[in-house]
């Protein structure tokens, strides 16, 4: 089965799970709610974003710089940093450290790019008992499913499907499918971890070369716990995490969570520094931080495509996506699903593996009007679709770009631009489909499965205005 | 592994990208007086369910003496500073208060079983977010404001800036950061379900400001 397959198969499934949809639409009617009330004065908002996208776009430019000096820092302060090139590597060495550790049992706070490199299986496979503590990550790590949002990993599941998961996990406990009840549930079950795991493993909102801090935004605390309770923290991140000051930090940290989640701020904004200091009686003795490339240095080759790694991952694009919503997060088969998805994923991963998923758009143009560092994901979606068919005139620089070119389709519209292109045989070509109408083929490829195939009028616009008396020209 | 990092920084230089104008330090200066940062900063916390109780500077030990065995939080944990020093003097039964004197290694089973609630000062607050700005150190270690069920927070109402970017210009932290710097803003919360919020989840299920004037 290729990749178009592939994908047509699972939207197939999604669009025929009724109460998958319901519960995405419920979810995401909430959350953009809640965003735009956060944003009652467009004027700050627009200046807001603009301060976020510069904050980014500098951090973009000066990264290699950045990152040595986030090193310097890092390693001033007691945090020692190791680079992994792919999944790989990154997995090897978290497993090394725990191993040198003795560290068995791990707790993790929320990391998507834990997710990328495929770490929980990686460290189970290697006998080490892994266990997500974010409340949306710890129902699906039992469900043994992949996070279908990157801010709300179990949004697809209702407080019925999380119920009976752990009436499942859990038969001592009595069933209850009221949400505070289930909240307590995994409180008293996840304690009991926190209490006695040897090592938490982490993601990083935002990285701070001048200082060499990590931040990590949450709610729960349990990002706090598995940073602050076990003896080893290992934080995983992307090497496009890295920002240059401190004061970079106020702006990004306003408009992520007002994006993300409606909120002004999280319950915890957390800022690691150092390991524990001499005197100190709590924290982790030893800090590691893994900086993961993972094809993100390889997406700096193109000036437009660089925008892409301006991403905070706040997930608004993704909560106002239409196609998003119907599809929900299991049917572009990535990591990262929705617009981000769709931009970033093709340019990772390649456009002969995962091409297909810029077709998952109707460039309606919501992701970009509320991307908080103005990334203009639907330029950067049709930029990969014309990657994919190399339909650029010059200049492709995605791996596996053409790939998706059918010679046909390129027949076909190359026979259109020819048509379109010059006034006489437009006009002609227009008068000869209106007379021809009955010519139309019934059958017209995917657009005629759940529709009827359009027919031309039977006269043209151009004729009919002339009708009604407007000027040709 | 210093393979890879000399590749990945190899291949970020040979791409450098247009340069852009250094951002401008974020200020957002609010105009807002004492007043109008004190209510602020209570709306804010009470909104998401943080209770905030202004007092006079000295009446807190009066009134966690009173409140605490009220609300049934008999096992108090305390650091070794000040506050500690002043809720040790005047407790009484059925008050016990633990001091945090010893590494977490020694008592951590202790700590998440057998604390009803943690009492720490706060460095600073925040105003336009009703955040409470805690370095946790020595004195009050970082578990404090978060094993506990229940965290009482000391704030000095002269302490309060209107918003995080002020406070980090005031105070320079780009100069040098401590182990562990925190916003704390209002009791441990989840959405993971259905987008409903429900509080009490990891952290702390309950934050008392109390703010000192």
């Amino acid at each position: 089965m290729n990749q178009t397959e592939a994908f047509h198969r699972r939207i197939d499934a999604a669009l025929h799970n009724d109460q998958l949809r319901r519960n995405f639409r419920s979810a995401l009617t909430g959350i953009m709610a809640r965003r735009a009330e956060q944003f009652p004065d467009d004027a700050q908002l627009q200046a807001l974003r603009d301060q976020a996208r510069a904050v980014r776009a500098n951090a973009l430019v000066r990264q290699p710089e950045l990152l040595e000096r986030l090193e310097r820092q890092l390693t001033a302060n007691g945090i020692q940093v190791h680079w992994a090139e792919g999944p790989d590597e990154a997995n090897a060495i978290i497993h090394e450290i725990l191993a040198r550790a003795d560290a068995t049992s791990v707790v993790k706070g929320k990391s998507m790019v834990s997710e990328e490199t495929g770490l929980n299986h990686y460290l189970e496979q290697r006998g080490i008992d892994v266990i997500e503590s974010d409340l949306g990550e710890y129902i699906i790590q039992l469900a043994e499913e992949p996070p279908s949002h990157i801010v709300a990993p179990a949004i697809h599941k209702n407080r019925r499907e999380v119920a009976e998961l752990f009436h499942r996990f859990h038969p001592e406990i009595p069933y209850t499918d009221d949400i505070d009840q289930l909240t307590q549930t995994a409180r008293a079950i996840l304690r009991d971890r926190f209490a006695t795991a040897d090592a938490g493993i982490s993601g990083v909102n935002f990285a701070v070369a001048e200082t060499g801090t990590l931040c990590l935004v949450e709610n729960e605390g349990n990002g706090r716990l598995s940073t602050t309770a076990p003896r080893v923290h290992i934080a995983i991140t992307g090497v496009e995490k890295v920002i240059e000051k401190l004061s970079d930090v106020p702006p990004l940290l306003e408009i992520l969570t007002k994006s993300a989640t409606g909120q002004p701020i999280t319950t915890y904004f957390n800022m690691i520094s150092k390991p524990r200091q001499p005197g100190e009686l709590d924290g982790p003795e030893a800090v590691h931080l893994v900086l993961l490339d993972n094809g993100r240095s390889r997406i700096r080759v193109d000036a437009e495509l660089l925008d892409t790694l301006r991403c905070i991952r706040c997930g608004a694009c993704i909560n106002h996506c239409p196609v998003y919503v119907q599809l929900g997060g299991h049917a572009y088969g990535t990591v990262y699903p929705g617009p981000i998805g769709i931009a970033l994923e093709p340019q990772r991963i390649g456009i002969d593996k995962v091409g297909t998923l810029t077709s998952a758009c109707t460039l309606c143009g919501a992701c970009g009007e509320v991307c908080p560092v103005r990334i203009p994901l639907p330029t950067l979606i049709n930029r990969l679709r014309a990657e994919a068919v190399d339909g650029l005139r010059a200049g492709a620089t995605v791996r596996g770009h053409g790939s998706l070119r059918k010679p046909r389709e390129a027949r076909l519209w190359g026979l259109w631009a020819a048509l379109y292109g010059d006034p006489t045989r437009y006009r002609l070509f227009i008068w000869l489909a209106s007379r021809l109408r009955w010519l139309t083929p019934p059958w017209l490829g995917a657009w005629t499965r759940y529709r009827s195939a359009p027919r031309p009028a039977a006269r043209t616009l151009r004729e009919l205005a002339r009708d009604e008396g407007f000027r040709d020209e | 592994m210093s393979d890879s990092r000399q590749r990945i920084l190899d291949r970020l230089r040979a791409n450098r990208p247009t340069d852009v104008p250094t951002p401008m330090v974020y200020a957002k200066a609010l105009g807002w007086d004492r007043e109008r940062c004190i209510a602020a900063f209570s709306e804010r916390m009470q909104a998401v369910r943080g209770e905030v109780h202004r007092m006079q500077r000295d009446a807190w030990v009066g009134w966690l003496s009173q409140q605490l065995p009220e609300r049934g939080l008999h096992r108090v944990l305390v650091g070794n500073g000040r506050i500690g020093d002043a809720l040790a003097a005047v407790a009484a039964q059925p008050l016990q208060v633990r001091r945090y004197d010893r590494p977490i290694e020694s008592w951590k089973p202790e700590l998440f079983g057998d604390i009803d609630v943690a009492v720490t000062g706060a460095r600073a607050g925040l105003a336009e977010s009703g955040s409470l700005v805690l370095w946790p150190d020595a004195e009050e270690p970082r578990l404090m404001s978060l094993v506990p069920p229940v965290h009482v927070a000391l704030l000095d109402a002269d302490r309060l800036y209107e918003n995080f970017a002020a406070l980090i210009v005031a105070e320079h932290w780009g100069d040098g950061m401590p182990t562990n710097a925190l916003l704390i803003s209002g009791p441990s919360k989840t959405a993971d379900i259905e987008q409903t919020l429900a509080y009490g989840i990891h952290g702390p299920k309950e934050l008392v400001t109390l703010l000192l004037e």
